[in-house]
């Protein structure tokens, strides 16, 4: 498990995945009824596979119809453009549904610093103004927020260093379900 | 690829296949962005854009004003109609003068070649050509290029003819770069002496008879004849002009096959188009208008990404 120059700790198997993903959906649902009035928003990139996944389990699980699910970029209203070393590239939009007086919930897979929460805030107001929002993460890297902002559903609490990178693997992606704390 | 391989866009002959591939995929997120309720991005907040126009527009310069505002930069408009450049000052001078007013990036149209080339070796600011003389109008062939890959799927193999006035064509230069870049064939048609001596050399096909042209392409894009840049007659009237170059329904109705229309505007409608072809579903001459505003987004967006903090 762990490498010479660079170790890599698993945090989360696809089992744990799985409880995880089942419990936030009921927390959904205890907090949205039949999501009449619910919008889920999948933060690109990371965040889509996740709530991909969450939109499926709600449906296919729990029977709840007409999911509506977006994906929103946010390469355009970060706070670092130009200040980094290598340049940003932006992913797709995809929002077809009025997010005005709806309840938003953005997910994504891992929160750090709370600087692509804080774009994503400010990246949604181009599609109306939603009644409120709210913030779902799978995993919550405590002690590294930049910015007042805290995750309403989570999945895990970690504590790492800054050197340790939390990686998401998501099976339609990376063939299967993890989560892995790598060291450099 | 996520970075331009130049820091100006000067001309369509400097950049690369890549560059071009990078732009689009950049222009359709701003395609995208400008058909929000919304229409606006906060990226460009600390850059500040001087636009440049020591010839007429108005197409062009509202088409980058606009990107640039969509943007969020901060625009300062400068038309030599109304400038210091009557009183006598040179190029550089009014370039320099702006450009302490903490200018970042500068957008140039002028009415003689290489004039935006000359300016990104003398000012510390990025370079876009909005046009120099009868040479290049890079972001004019982006938005042709992106057009008709937007309506024919690809540029790749399709066969693109360039009807008009091909001599004082800043457009018509820019288009067989970009087109040659990605693929495409072309030919040009029109009145022998419109047409430059060499051509071919250019990897461009000539074709003097407008219903084998048509005949022969997936795409026309009609060219204004530009009259203010004729000193001589080049062809005898504008009548015959019309009769023997312009495109009617009626021509466009013999083809066996439906032809996209395009023209960089504007439009002298009854001289190298009749206003039922302009207007009909053929004509892509509107989505031009809108793409170019994405196209100009993403050009300076990208250029503006790599000035440094």
């Amino acid at each position: 498990m762990f490498g010479i120059a660079m170790s890599k700790k698993t945090l989360l198997n696809s089992k744990e995945i799985h409880i995880i993903l089942h419990r936030l959906a009921c927390q959904l649902i205890e907090n949205h009824n039949n999501f009449e009035n619910t919008v889920l928003i999948g933060i690109q990139p990371r965040g889509i596979y996740f709530a991909e996944r969450l939109a499926t389990i709600l449906q296919n699980e729990y029977g709840i119809s007409n999911i509506k699910l977006g994906h929103l970029d946010i390469t355009f209203y970060r706070d670092d453009f130009r200040r980094r070393e290598a340049p940003l590239e932006a992913n797709k939009t995809q929002i077809d549904f009025i997010v005005e007086d709806k309840n938003v919930v953005f997910i994504d897979d891992v929160l750090f610093s709370g600087r692509s929460i804080r774009a994503a805030l400010t990246a949604i107001q181009s599609f109306g103004r939603p009644s409120n929002i709210e913030l779902l993460v799978l995993i919550d890297r405590r002690f590294s927020r930049h910015l007042p902002i805290q995750p309403d559903y989570l999945g895990r609490q970690v504590d790492v260093i800054n050197e340790e990178k939390v990686i998401v693997h998501w099976k339609e992606k990376d063939t299967k379900d993890a989560v892995y704390i790598i060291n450099n | 690829m996520s970075q331009l391989s130049v820091q100006h866009l000067l001309g369509i002959k400097h950049i690369n296949k890549a560059d071009i591939d990078l732009i689009f995929k950049t222009a359709d997120h701003f395609k995208e962005v400008i058909n929000r309720s919304i229409k606006k991005v906060p990226s460009l907040r600390d850059i500040t854009i001087a636009n440049l126009f020591f010839e007429n527009s108005t197409r062009t310069k509202l088409s980058f004003e606009l990107a640039e505002k969509r943007l969020s930069a901060d625009v300062i408009n400068f038309s030599a109609s109304q400038s210091s450049v009557k009183k006598g000052e040179t190029l550089i001078d009014t370039a320099n003068n702006i450009l302490s007013m903490k200018v970042d990036i500068i957008v140039m149209r002028h009415p003689n070649v290489g004039a935006c080339d000359f300016l990104s070796k003398h000012v510390n600011a990025r370079i876009v050509n909005a046009g120099d003389g009868t040479h290049e109008h890079p972001t004019q062939a982006l938005l042709d290029s992106y057009s008709i890959r937007e309506k024919l799927g690809s540029v790749a193999g399709k066969k693109v003819v360039i009807v008009g006035d091909i001599l004082h064509s800043r457009v018509a230069l820019s288009n067989f770069y970009a087109l040659k870049l990605q693929g495409a064939e072309i030919k040009v048609c029109g009145p022998k002496t419109l047409i430059p001596k060499y051509i071919e050399s250019l990897g461009v096909g000539v074709e003097y008879d407008i219903k084998k042209a048509l005949d022969w392409c997936d795409v026309a894009n009609v060219l204004r004849v530009q009259n203010e840049r004729m000193e001589i007659n080049y062809f005898p009237s504008t009548r015959e002009y019309s009769q023997l170059f312009g495109i009617n329904k009626k021509l466009l109705d013999s083809l066996d096959k439906k032809i996209v229309i395009m023209h960089p505007g504007p439009i002298n409608r009854g001289v190298e188009i009749s206003s039922d072809v302009a207007d009909s579903e053929q004509s892509i001459i509107l989505n031009q208008v809108e793409n170019g505003v994405a196209i100009r987004m993403a050009v300076i967006y990208l250029l503006a990404q790599q000035i440094k903090q």
